[in-house]
């Protein structure tokens, strides 16, 4: 059955109140998940108080200082800090998105929450496991299929066939999209996700590639393709403006192309 | 509980069903073709409630409204079988819960679906108004 409730040890419980460094009056409040699997017990609230003028205006800004002035055992990943490299991905005031390019100010409420990209196995306060949700990326082959392998010298495209690949090939692996995906919470291990599924089509479309027909055989499945209902979640939350929504909706066309 | 399979093999699974596509298609024709059944079966439940009994009667032998009632009942249960399917698959994760399901599903709009449409052939093709086959 779908988990309508959260597993007794994975109950979010009130957890401690780190007050602003210095004393400091005008303060922005972080409500963050914490867990760590090494203390045990259940994972928890944490809510600290950063100084506004402290504090670049970027969510991630915030953990940075909050990692080197109040708590050093918060963990989280990043990287680039400017929306390239898809580690930051977090839940941030109810909604997936990359720490580093939202800002803390637009986040409702008094306090901004965050926490892991839901769903997921949690390694360590907002870290999630996305072990599966690479291989599931790995699973669709996102390379070139051709015989042979190397061209004499070049593989050419046409510009407009290089631009069918626009809107598929900016996408940073972050899985703010298969983390929004109701489908892809219920049936995570059969279903690829929006994510795996718009590289999939990024390779279908791509006019160099001679595997099409081996790629579709791989993706008709009434788990890996069509568990995707068109919820359009991971439109809506794609920071990149993608619409894996759409690919995947493509997908299905050329499913029906080839049998009508 | 550990699992020494790696992650591309748990990605994989049990690999592509090769299936999938017809369902899809299935689901989709339906749709479309209940969209005017549907609207011819409002009109129809209106313009046969006011006639009694011996009217609606006479009213199913006519062959036109005997082929669209009919073609109303089975696509619909049909349809309705093929949605119930997809939300079992969706929420229900143990194996024989699942399939428990999906069987109780298939016999129900089949079952439904039968015996709706013999009530209608029965009515339908009564030799005359008011007398029983
Ligand atoms: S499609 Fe968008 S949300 Fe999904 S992984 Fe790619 S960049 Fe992230
Ligand atoms: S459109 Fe498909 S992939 Fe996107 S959120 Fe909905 S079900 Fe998931
Ligand atoms: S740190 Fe690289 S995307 Fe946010």
């Amino acid at each position: 059955m779908a988990e309508l409730a959260l597993p007794k040890n994975s109950v979010v419980k009130a957890g401690k109140h780190w007050p602003a460094p210095g004393g400091a009056k005008a303060v922005k409040s972080f409500r963050i998940y914490r867990y760590d699997p090494e203390a045990g017990g259940n994972p928890r609230w944490d809510t600290y108080d950063v100084p506004v003028d402290a504090v670049g205006p970027m969510v991630l800004d915030a953990l940075i200082y909050i990692k080197n002035t109040i708590d050093p055992t918060l963990a989280f990943r990043r990287s680039c800090r400017e929306g390239v490299c898809g580690s930051c991905a977090m839940n941030i005031g109810g909604r997936n998105t990359l720490a580093c390019t939202h800002g803390w100010a637009e986040v409702p409420g008094k306090a901004v929450q965050i926490s892991p990209l839901p769903h997921m196995a949690v390694v360590k306060d907002l870290i999630p496991d996305l072990t599966i949700f690479y291989a599931q990326y790995a699973s669709i082959e996102p390379w070139l299929h051709t015989t042979p392998p190397e061209p004499a010298n070049e593989w050419k495209q046409s510009e407009s066939d290089r631009e069918k690949l626009d809107g598929l090939y900016e996408c940073i692996l972050c899985a703010c999209c298969s983390t929004s995906c109701p489908s892809y919470w219920w049936n995570g291990d059969r279903y690829l996700g929006p994510a795996a599924l718009l590289h999939a089509y990024r390779w279908l479309i791509d006019s160099r590639d001679e595997a099409t027909g081996e790629r579709l055989d791989a993706l008709e499945d009434p788990f890996k393709l069509y568990r995707c209902h068109t919820i359009m979640n991971c439109a809506q939350v794609c920071p990149k403006g993608l619409n894996p929504a759409k690919a995947i909706a493509e997908v299905k066309k050329m499913m029906v192309d080839r049998v009508i | 509980m550990t699992s020494y399979r790696t992650p591309r093999s748990r990605a994989a699974g049990l690999g592509s069903a090769k299936h999938g596509v017809s369902t899809w298609i299935a689901e989709r024709v339906t749709s479309v073709a209940l969209v005017p059944l549907a609207l011819w079966a409002v009109f129809a439940a209106l313009r046969v409630a006011p006639m009694g009994y011996e009217g609606a009667v006479a009213w199913l032998h006519h062959p036109l409204n005997l082929t669209f009632s009919l073609l109303f009942a089975g696509l619909s249960f049909y349809h309705m079988g093929m949605g119930m399917a997809v939300i079992i698959e969706d929420y229900i994760h143990r194996r024989s819960t699942l399939v428990t399901l999906l069987l109780l599903n298939a016999f129900v709009w089949f079952g439904f679906g039968v015996a709706t449409i013999v009530a209608l052939l029965k009515v339908a093709l009564a030799t005359s108004v008011g007398v029983a086959l």
